[in-house]
């Protein structure tokens, strides 16, 4: 009995907790692509750059904040300079819009005209973002680390193997479901909500029936920066910041947007999980978990582990294959690309 | 003068005219068709008066204001309301939400109109939780009425509402029409469907290339034998 | 058919301009960067010509040149460098043993979806492909850990065949034709945007492959010393005749050999690039071309006309990588190295991406012009960037710290103005320098 509430354990530790916190990261992000997608119509090269600009104007204000001696206490200070950071972003994504893709807007540009646009806004938020703050990598997390400490757990519990509970997962997951809960709040019961989804279903008639495409792309472009920011602050909280990572995470977030449904919200949040689960459970290593409900005899050589950890953005495409090979909609049917 | 009246239409899609001095009107509580064979123009003149074509000549009144420099937004707050002939239901949006976003531009209280709608299409009110793409092609059509209703307009304009769906849904769905007139709204429709249309139509207009062919009451064109004989199958 | 009138004198004019800007960097920095940034622009005018043919012909948004390019690297490893016996010895047998598995696996799939169509077909298909991943990996595993064990320093993988590297080129055109093909299967049924994602995906795959396979790339160790078609600059400087010709031109005989063997790779290219050049002239310009051309834009009424459109759309996709392929077998020619780390999809992919839309999708002469621009202005643009900075730095008073942190920053202005160019071209020139020949329709 024991030996399977260590394994599981060991279970939770490293595989459920950490999968759960970054799915929700994911599932933040891939909700901004899907929504942008609905909207747009577009898939935005430039989303994960976002993340990493919010980000970044976040880390900036949390040495700024903690140079004046404001903080949080326990929490981190970058919760506190989190909504400035998503107002620098939703106002770069506005002054974004405005410039570069109302233009194709207007003329009614094919979406590949968008997408190739979104290349060249990545190249320039890419920029900023490194001239301001550099490349290398940053930890900005400050205030109590841990919620449940191995050790403490071992006390209390008296097993071999120890959970540990970091903050930042427990902060990502609690504002992940705030977050979601208000969107979805928003888009199923607010006015301008309804004419969100309208608008995304049927331009013409959304046209005809008086809403104004302006104010529902800029709406757009206000959540999809702010989720980008938030998904962005609570990832580098969770692991760390670096520019670079940040592009690649746009690989995993197409693939949650897909896999869910692209233009689907629910899909999004659902694909993140199933990115995050797949990628965290197919390159961990399985031998400490199996070394608890094996006999020893039995044990295989090596790490037990699926694919080399450096696999893992391989790992959310061949999902995204995997699903449009079987179902080419997505799980919640969205709209076909 | 007639309510709402399109006159002298002339115009296309940037390219040749298909409208040439094309004339439609039609007056509160009543029903006017337009008919005529493929390629005829009808649509071309509902989108005419409906501002989604520029004319390069020719005026369309509604009341006593002249509207041919609007666009189709402001035509809708000036009374008009449209029904497409294809894509007009939000699929993904429930049936009440639909209605809700015909009454996008509404500030003031619309459950009452929304009350109506109900009463006028009993169908559409045990399906309001439910999206419109689920629904059949003749509740389907009900709902985009429904939808354009929301904006209390003075005119409703359809665009072959009955196209695709069944001879009873048909006549159905005119019956429906037939009560919106009833409220006092003027009712400008395209039909395939001649015969049926003329029916029910106080006012019947028959499109040639363009250009008004025969123009009468709807019992008068159904009689007159050569509109028979070219547009009716006999 | 309608032509555009300006670009009767536009095209040699630019051409020249682009000439005139690589002389001058000749005569004010000197003539060996010269050599090395035409060199590297003749690499980027080939990949931006390979792209080409694939979104100029066919609408194809790759965004996977990166992967292709890799491969194309890869091979000129595996073709050119020495083999490694007491590799081949330690894990000859279980590399075959695990692609006898690969075999068996993939035979065992197809047979049961040949076979039987009835409920769980999908997860008794994923069972055996799980089963036969670890019989794979039994035989594998050992076989590789025992190669990479062989002199890892500098060797720890099974080398090359030992092959002259000028084969490798066409061999580079292969694995990305392949990989292509393979793609293309899975992608090109689908519509835009999703290739878009599939191909970033997959070249992100290919990268990773390269880095952690050590057994067969060396990974993030890198491949250096690879065997050049050209004799190398110290055997040069060595030979006495070489030394008579440096005195002769009175250069330094160091100066003298690096402008020898880059000018030999500068005609090495040229070869290549003409060749090339010719070859997608000539289709362009075929029926196959015209034929790929009305299926771009008009999807709709090409497929009516009973055309195949995603077998023409593999087609263009296969040859246009398979063209990024040999470009990036010519890069690691060029290096003399392979270093995986050093392929980053925004240089690889993206920057070439600039190339083909500032340069004029759909035109071949203006994607091979686009390679030249964008390059010189990305290799140009750093040293400019550090200067401004500098400028910057000494004009207005500045901390060190703040000094330091602008004068690393001036490495970033030149993505700000890639993106800057490349939204500029679409937004005002969207038919880009040259634009294509016949009346069609240009980025909307």
């Amino acid at each position: 009995m024991e030996d399977i509430l260590n394994a599981l354990v060991v279970l939770a530790n490293f595989v459920i907790i950490p999968s759960l916190a970054y799915g929700a990261q994911l599932a933040l992000g891939a909700l901004g692509v899907t929504l942008i997608y609905a909207v747009l119509r577009f898939a935005n090269f430039a989303h994960g750059d976002l993340m990493a600009f919010g980000t970044m104007t976040v880390i900036l204000l949390t040495w700024f904040f903690q140079a004046q001696g404001i903080g949080l206490g326990p929490l981190p200070t970058a919760l506190l300079a989190l909504p400035f950071g998503i107002i620098a972003a939703v106002l770069l994504a506005m002054g974004t819009d405005r410039v570069v893709y109302r233009f194709y807007r207007k003329k009614r540009s094919a979406p590949v005209t968008f997408v190739i646009a979104s290349v060249g806004v990545m190249f320039i938020y890419n920029a900023l973002t490194r001239i301001f703050i550099g490349t290398s990598d940053i930890r900005f997390e400050d205030g109590e680390r841990f919620i449940i400490r191995a050790g403490e757990f071992r006390e209390w519990t008296g097993l071999a193997e120890g959970l540990a509970l970091r903050s930042s997962q427990v902060h990502t997951l609690v504002i992940a479901v705030v977050v979601v809960i208000a969107l979805f709040w928003f888009l199923q019961k607010t006015r301008t909500g309804k004419a969100m989804r309208a608008y995304s279903d049927n331009e013409d008639l959304a046209l005809l029936s008086g809403i104004n495409p302006g104010r529902v792309v800029l709406i757009t472009w206000v959540i999809a920066a702010a989720l980008a920011t938030i998904a962005g602050t609570l990832y580098g909280l969770d692991k760390s910041f670096r520019p670079f990572n940040y592009f690649m995470l746009l690989l995993p977030i197409f693939a949650s947007a897909v896999v869910g449904g692209i233009g689907q919200p629910f899909g999004a949040i659902a694909g993140g999980f199933i990115v995050a689960f797949s990628e965290v459970s197919v390159t961990y290593a399985y031998r400490r978990f199996l070394s608890h409900i094996m006999p020893e005899e039995w044990m295989p050589d090596g790490l037990v582990q699926l694919l080399s950890t450096d696999y893992k953005f391989a790992v959310s495409f061949i999902i995204l294959v995997l699903v449009l090979l079987v179902r080419p909609n997505g799980i919640f049917k969205g709209r076909v690309i | 003068m007639s309510f709402l009246i399109g006159e002298g239409m002339t115009g296309g899609y940037g390219g040749a005219d298909i409208l040439h001095d094309c004339t439609i009107s039609v007056e509160k509580g009543e029903v006017a068709v337009i008919v005529g064979p493929n390629g005829a123009g009808k649509s071309t003149a509902m989108k005419a008066i409906f501002g989604m074509l520029q004319m390069r000549e020719g005026v369309v009144r509604l009341g006593e204001r002249d509207i041919t420099g609007m666009t189709p937004q402001e035509r809708v707050r000036a009374g008009m309301g449209f029904v497409p002939q294809t894509g007009n239901v939000f699929r993904t949006l429930t049936v009440q939400e639909n209605l809700e976003m015909g009454a996008f531009i509404r500030d003031d209280d619309f459950s009452e109109t929304m009350e109506q709608v109900f009463s006028l299409f009993p169908v559409l009110a045990e399906k309001r939780r439910q999206p419109a793409g689920e629904l059949s092609g003749g509740q389907r059509q009900q709902v985009a009425v429904g939808r354009a209703l929301m904006t209390k307009p003075d005119v409703l304009m359809l665009d072959e509402p009955t196209a695709g769906v069944s001879p009873i849904v048909m006549d159905d769905l005119f019956d429906k029409i037939i009560d919106v007139a009833n409220t006092g709204i003027a009712i400008l429709m395209v039909e395939q469907n001649a015969r049926q249309a003329l029916a029910i139509a106080d006012k019947g207009y028959v499109l040639v290339q363009g250009r008004n062919r025969f123009t009468d009451t709807g019992e008068a064109l159904l009689a007159n034998p050569e509109v028979r004989r070219s547009f009716l199958g006999g | 058919m309608r032509t555009v009138q300006t670009s009767d004198y536009r095209m040699p004019l630019l051409y020249a301009a682009m000439a005139l800007a690589l002389i001058m960097v000749g005569f004010f920095q000197s003539w060996t960067v010269a050599l090395a940034i035409f060199n590297l622009c003749m690499i980027s005018a080939i990949m931006a010509l390979g792209v080409n043919i694939q979104w100029g012909y066919a609408g194809l948004f790759n965004v996977g040149i990166m992967g292709f390019a890799a491969l194309g690297g890869v091979a000129a490893v595996l073709v050119s460098m020495p083999p490694v016996p007491e590799a081949w010895a330690v894990g000859w047998q279980g590399l075959a043993l695990a692609a006898l598995m690969l075999l068996l696996t993939i035979a065992a799939a197809i047979m049961l979806r040949r076979s039987y169509k009835g409920r769980g077909r999908n997860l008794l298909t994923a069972v055996i492909i799980i089963a036969g991943y670890f019989a794979i990996r039994y035989f594998a595993d050992p076989a590789t850990d025992a190669i990479e064990a062989v002199n890892p320093t500098s060797e720890g993988y099974l080398g090359g065949l030992g092959m002259p590297i000028i084969l490798s080129w066409m061999v580079g055109g292969l694995f990305a034709a392949g990989a292509a093909y393979l793609i293309g299967r899975v992608a090109l049924g689908l519509r835009s945007d999703y290739l878009a994602i599939a191909t970033l995906g997959i070249s992100e795959i290919i990268l990773s492959i390269l880095k952690n396979e050590n057994w067969l790339t060396r990974g993030v160790k890198n491949v250096t010393g690879i065997p050049r078609p050209l004799p190398n600059e110290l055997a040069l400087q060595r030979s006495e005749w070489f030394a008579d010709l440096a005195v002769r031109f009175d250069v330094p005989v160091t100066v003298m050999s690096s402008i020898a063997v880059r000018g030999g790779f500068a005609i090495i290219f040229i070869i290549v690039l003409v060749l090339i050049m010719i070859l997608c002239e000539r289709a362009l310009n075929s029926p196959w071309g015209r034929m790929m051309r009305a299926i771009r834009d008009n999807r709709d009424s090409a497929a009516a006309m009973g055309k195949d459109i995603t077998g023409r759309h593999l087609q263009v996709f296969v040859l246009g990588s398979a063209v990024v392929g040999i470009a990036g077998a010519m890069l690691v020619t060029l290096d003399g190295q392979f270093t995986p780390t050093t392929y980053i999809p925004l240089r690889y992919t993206f920057l070439i991406w600039v190339m083909v839309i500032v340069g004029g999708s759909g035109n071949n002469f203006g994607a091979v012009l686009g390679g030249f621009v964008i390059w010189f202005v990305w290799v140009q643009a750093e040293p400019a960037g550090l200067w401004l900075m500098q400028m910057i730095t000494t004009t207005f008073e500045f901390g060190p710290a703040m000094r330091a942190h602008l004068v690393d920053s001036a490495a970033h202005l030149r993505m700000l103005l890639m993106g800057a160019i490349l939204l500029t071209v679409m937004r005002f020139s969207p038919r880009g320098l040259i634009p294509e020949k016949t009346a069609a329709k240009p980025l909307r």
